[in-house]
C-alpha cells in the first residue's frame, strides 16, 4: 500500500472522521490518497485558520483535531495554532508535508525546518525517516496528544515517503513508548491527606482550571463542592467546569475575575487547585498571592505542580480519577459544615458589595455588556460560543454565564487574536447540532477573516457576533489607564464595511446599532440559514472592569 | 492517618518542600532514546525555561538503542525538581538521575596546552606529576597535559599552570557513575 493511504488508514483506525487543512507540492500525496479516503476534508484558506479549526473541534468534542499543511509556509502558517494548542493543552495532530528527503537541508523550495521550528511548541513531533513508521507514528501521535496533560503533536512527512510502498498492517494496540507513562489515578495518602487538610480549612477555595474541562469531570468537581459548601472559581479556561448559576460559584477569578474570587483567594486558608497552573494573570503579583493560603495542587502533569506556587500537598493525577477519591475521602471524615458559615458570610458581603456591573445607557448606545447579557437571552445561555481575544473575550467570560463545560472555546494561554471564526468552524463541524457563535472583536476578527470563505463553501452555519468598537479595545484601555492616554495605532480607522464583506463571501451580513433592537436582530440573525455576520456597533471607549493591574496584588483591584 | 478518621491536621504545619533551591552543583545523569533530535530537544528545554547547563557530555550506553546524557547544573541557581520535571516531560527521556555526591564517582578529562619555555619546563613536569596528568605532546615551546579527576581537580590544576602560560583548554564535560553498594 502507498504510504500515504496507510496514513489515511492510521486516521481512520483512530476514529477520525473530519480533517482540515490545505493542499501545496510536498504534501500532493497525502491529498492524492484523501481524495478516495472516507474523511471529510475542511479546505480552509489559510493553514492558520486549519490549525485553529482542529482546536475549536478538539475543544467542542474532546476528541482530537486533525490539521494539514504543506511544507514550507504551509508548515510555518500553522505555527500559531501549534503554539496556541501547547499553551492550552489542546488534543492535536498536525500532519505536515517535507520536501524529498534528496532535498532535505539543502534550502529546496519551500523548505522550512518545521520539526525544527516547531520543538518548543509541541507535546512531541516525529520526523518520518522511514516510510514503514508512518503508521506507527500516527498511533503514537494520537495517543501522545489525547492523554495525560493533551497537546499537539506533529508528524512531518517527505513528500517522497508519503509516496512509498509500505505493508500495512491495522495496528490495536496502544504504542510502546518507554519514555511516555502519564500518572493519572493520584497517590491515595496525598489524596487522604488533602481531605484532611480541606476538613481543618475554615477558608478553603476550590480554584479549578481547563485542566477539569479536559479531564471531563465537570460532575466529579460538582460533587466535591457540594460534599460541603466549598466556595469554586475557575479561571477563563475553565468556565462552564462548574455552573455558574451554582449558589457555590464565586465568579471567574484572575485579572478580570470578580472581586469576591479574587478576594476570597487573597484571604482563603486552604486552595484547592484542579488542573490550573497558577498563570501571571491568575496570580498577579506572584510575591502577595494568596498569602494566607496552604495549597493543595491536582494536576494530571507533575511540572506544573510547584511551578509558580511552591505547592503544600502535590497530587499528580487525572482530576476525573482524584476528584471522586477526594471526596470519598472528604465525607468519611465527617466533616462539620457549618464552620464555613462564617467564611461564607464574608463571601457573600463581597457578593453584595461588588457585584459585576456597568454604567447602563440611557442614549440607546449598545453597551458591550449588555451586548454579552442579549446574547445570553437570545441563546438561553445554551449556545457553544467561540471568542477572539480581548475585551470583548474578557466581557463574556464574566457576562455569559456558562452552565455547561465545552460551550466556552477561547484562546487563554497565547491570547491568539483571531482565534474565534476559524475555531467557531471547528466546533460546529465536531457539534452540528448545537448553536455555534462566535464573539468577535473588530481587531481580531479581520485576522483569520479569510475563514468566512470556507463556512460558506462547506455550508457551516456558524453565527457571528462582532462587537465592533473601532479599536483594539484592550490595547487602548491599558494606554489609557497606564500609558496616559497616548493612544498609540489603536483606532481601527476605516474597517471594512462588515455587512458588505459578509455579502461579499456570500454569507448574510447584519447591523445593529441602537440597544432596544439588539436582542431581536441577535434572535433573527440565529435564525437565519446559514453563515452570518452580525456586525454590533458598542460603545467604543468603554472599559473592562474590574481588573487587577499588571504586577498587582489581588486586593488592589480597580474599577 | 487512616480515611475516616477523625484526627484532623493542622494547616499550619503543612509544608512546601518543592521548588528550592539546594545551593550545590547537580549531575543529572539521563538517559534518552538514541533518535535523532533528541539533543536538541533538550538543548532547546534548557535554553527556552532559562536553565543554564555547566557542563555536558554525550554519549552511548551499553544498549545501542540508548544514549546517555550527563549533564551538570547550579542548585543554588536552579530548583532541580522542577528541571528534571520538566526534562520527564520529553517523550524520548528514559530515566533521569539526580546523582547523589557521595554514592557517585564522577570524572572529567582535560587537555591543556601550556607555555613551556625551558626556564619553566621543570615546574609544570612537576606539577603534572603532583596531579598524576600525563604528559601527551610537547614541542619546544609548550606541552599537551592530559588529566582526569573531578571537576575541583582539574580546576585546581588549572589554577597552578595557568600562571605560566595557558595557551588552550579543552574539557570533556563530567560524567558519572553511581558507587557499588557494598555486598555485605
Amino acid at each position: 500500500m502507498r504510504a500515504a493511504d496507510a496514513l489515511m488508514e492510521a486516521l481512520k483506525a483512530e476514529g477520525v472522521e473530519h480533517v482540515f487543512g490545505i493542499p501545496g507540492g510536498a504534501n500532493l500525496p497525502t491529498y492524492d490518497a484523501l481524495y478516495d479516503a472516507e474523511l471529510t476534508h475542511i479546505q480552509a484558506r489559510h493553514e492558520q485558520g486549519a490549525g485553529h479549526m482542529a482546536e475549536g473541534y478538539a475543544k467542542a468534542s474532546g476528541r482530537v483535531g486533525v490539521a494539514m499543511a504543506t511544507s514550507g509556509p504551509g508548515a510555518t502558517n500553522l505555527v500559531t495554532a501549534i503554539a496556541d494548542a501547547i499553551m492550552d493543552s489542546v488534543p492535536t495532530v498536525f500532519v505536515t508535508g517535507q520536501v524529498r528527503t534528496d532535498l532535505l537541508g539543502t534550502d529546496g523550495f519551500q523548505e522550512a525546518d518545521v520539526n525544527g521550528i516547531t520543538m518548543p511548541i509541541v507535546k512531541h513531533s516525529f520526523m518520518v525517516q522511514d516510510p514503514r513508521y508512518i503508521p506507527d507514528y500516527i498511533h503514537a501521535a494520537f495517543h501522545i496528544a489525547s492523554t495525560g496533560r493533551p497537546g499537539p503533536v506533529l508528524v512531518d512527512i517527505p513528500q517522497d515517503l508519503s509516496r512509498a510502498e509500505i505493508e500495512y498492517e491495522p495496528i490495536t494496540e496502544t504504542p510502546n513508548l518507554p519514555g511516555y507513562k502519564p500518572s493519572t489515578e493520584g497517590n491515595i495518602k496525598q489524596i487522604r491527606l488533602a481531605a484532611k487538610a480541606l476538613a481543618n480549612a475554615a477558608r478553603p477555595v476550590i480554584y479549578a482550571g481547563g485542566g477539569v474541562i479536559n479531564a471531563n469531570a465537570s460532575d466529579e468537581l460538582r460533587e466535591l463542592a457540594t460534599a460541603d459548601n466549598f466556595p469554586v472559581t475557575t479561571t477563563v479556561m475553565g468556565l462552564g467546569g462548574f455552573p455558574a448559576p451554582h449558589e457555590q460559584w464565586l465568579g471567574m477569578l484572575g485579572m478580570h475575575g470578580t472581586r469576591t474570587a479574587n478576594y476570597a483567594m487573597d484571604n482563603a486558608d486552604l486552595i484547592v487547585a484542579i488542573g490550573a497552573r497558577f498563570d501571571d494573570r491568575i496570580t498577579g503579583k506572584l510575591s502577595e498571592f494568596a498569602p494566607r493560603a496552604k495549597f493543595v495542587h491536582v494536576d494530571i502533569d507533575p511540572a506544573e505542580i510547584s511551578k509558580n506556587v511552591p505547592a503544600h500537598i502535590p497530587i499528580v493525577g487525572d482530576a476525573k480519577q482524584v476528584l471522586p477519591k477526594l471526596t470519598k475521602e472528604y465525607r468519611a471524615l465527617q466533616a462539620d459544615r457549618s464552620r464555613l458559615d462564617g467564611w461564607w458570610e464574608q463571601l457573600h458581603a463581597w457578593q453584595q458589595e461588588y457585584p459585576l456591573t456597568y454604567e447602563r445607557s440611557e442614549t440607546g448606545e449598545i453597551k458591550p455588556q449588555a451586548m454579552i447579557e442579549a446574547m445570553y437571552k437570545a441563546t438561553d445561555g445554551d449556545a457553544i460560543i467561540t471568542s477572539d481575544v480581548g475585551q470583548h473575550q474578557m466581557w463574556a467570560a464574566q457576562y455569559y454565564h456558562f452552565k455547561e463545560p465545552r460551550r466556552w472555546i477561547n484562546s487563554g494561554g497565547l491570547g491568539t487574536m483571531g482565534f474565534g471564526l476559524p475555531s467557531a468552524i471547528g466546533a460546529k463541524v465536531a457539534r452540528p447540532d448545537d448553536t455555534v457563535l462566535c464573539l468577535a472583536g473588530d481587531g481580531s476578527l479581520i485576522m483569520n477573516v479569510q475563514e468566512f470563505a470556507t463556512a460558506v463553501r462547506h455550508e457551516i452555519p456558524i453565527k457571528v457576533f462582532l462587537m465592533n468598537n473601532g479599536y483594539f479595545g484592550m490595547v487602548r484601555q491599558w494606554q489609557e489607564l497606564f500609558w496616559d492616554g497616548r493612544y498609540s495605532s489603536v483606532e481601527m480607522g476605516p474597517s471594512p464595511d462588515w455587512v458588505k464583506l459578509a455579502d461579499a463571501f456570500g454569507a448574510k451580513g447584519m447591523r445593529v446599532e441602537e440597544q432596544g433592537e439588539i436582542e431581536g436582530a441577535m434572535r433573527d440573525a440565529l435564525a437565519a440559514e446559514g453563515p452570518v455576520l452580525l456586525d454590533v456597533r458598542v460603545s467604543p471607549e468603554e472599559n473592562c472592569y474590574p481588573m487587577i493591574p499588571a504586577g498587582a496584588a489581588a486586593r488592589d483591584m480597580v474599577g | 492517618m487512616e480515611a475516616g478518621t477523625p484526627d484532623l491536621i493542622k494547616l499550619e504545619d503543612l509544608d512546601a518542600a518543592a521548588g528550592r533551591l539546594t545551593g550545590r552543583k547537580h549531575v543529572l545523569s539521563i538517559l534518552v532514546e538514541n533518535r535523532p533530535g533528541v539533543l536538541a530537544r533538550i538543548a532547546g528545554l534548557f535554553s527556552r525555561r532559562g536553565f543554564n547547563i555547566d557542563t555536558l557530555a554525550v554519549g552511548p550506553t551499553e544498549d545501542p538503542d540508548i544514549s546517555r546524557i550527563t549533564l551538570t547544573l547550579d542548585g543554588a541557581v536552579h530548583p532541580i525538581d522542577q528541571v528534571t520535571k520538566q526534562l520527564h516531560k520529553l517523550v524520548n527521556v528514559l530515566k533521569i538521575r539526580d546523582m547523589e555526591p557521595n554514592e557517585t564517582i564522577a570524572r572529567e578529562m582535560a587537555l591543556f596546552k601550556v607555555s613551556a619555555p625551558v626556564e619553566s619546563r621543570q615546574e609544570i613536569m612537576q606539577f603534572a606529576e603532583i596531579f598524576r596528568a600525563t604528559i601527551v605532546d610537547v614541542s619546544r615551546r609548550s606541552l599537551t597535559i592530559e588529566l582526569t579527576g573531578s571537576s575541583d581537580k582539574l580546576e585546581a590544576f588549572e589554577r597552578m599552570i595557568r600562571p605560566h602560560g595557558l595557551i588552550e583548554m579543552v574539557r570533556t564535560g563530567e560524567v558519572a557513575i553511581a558507587r557499588t553498594k557494598s555486598d555485605s
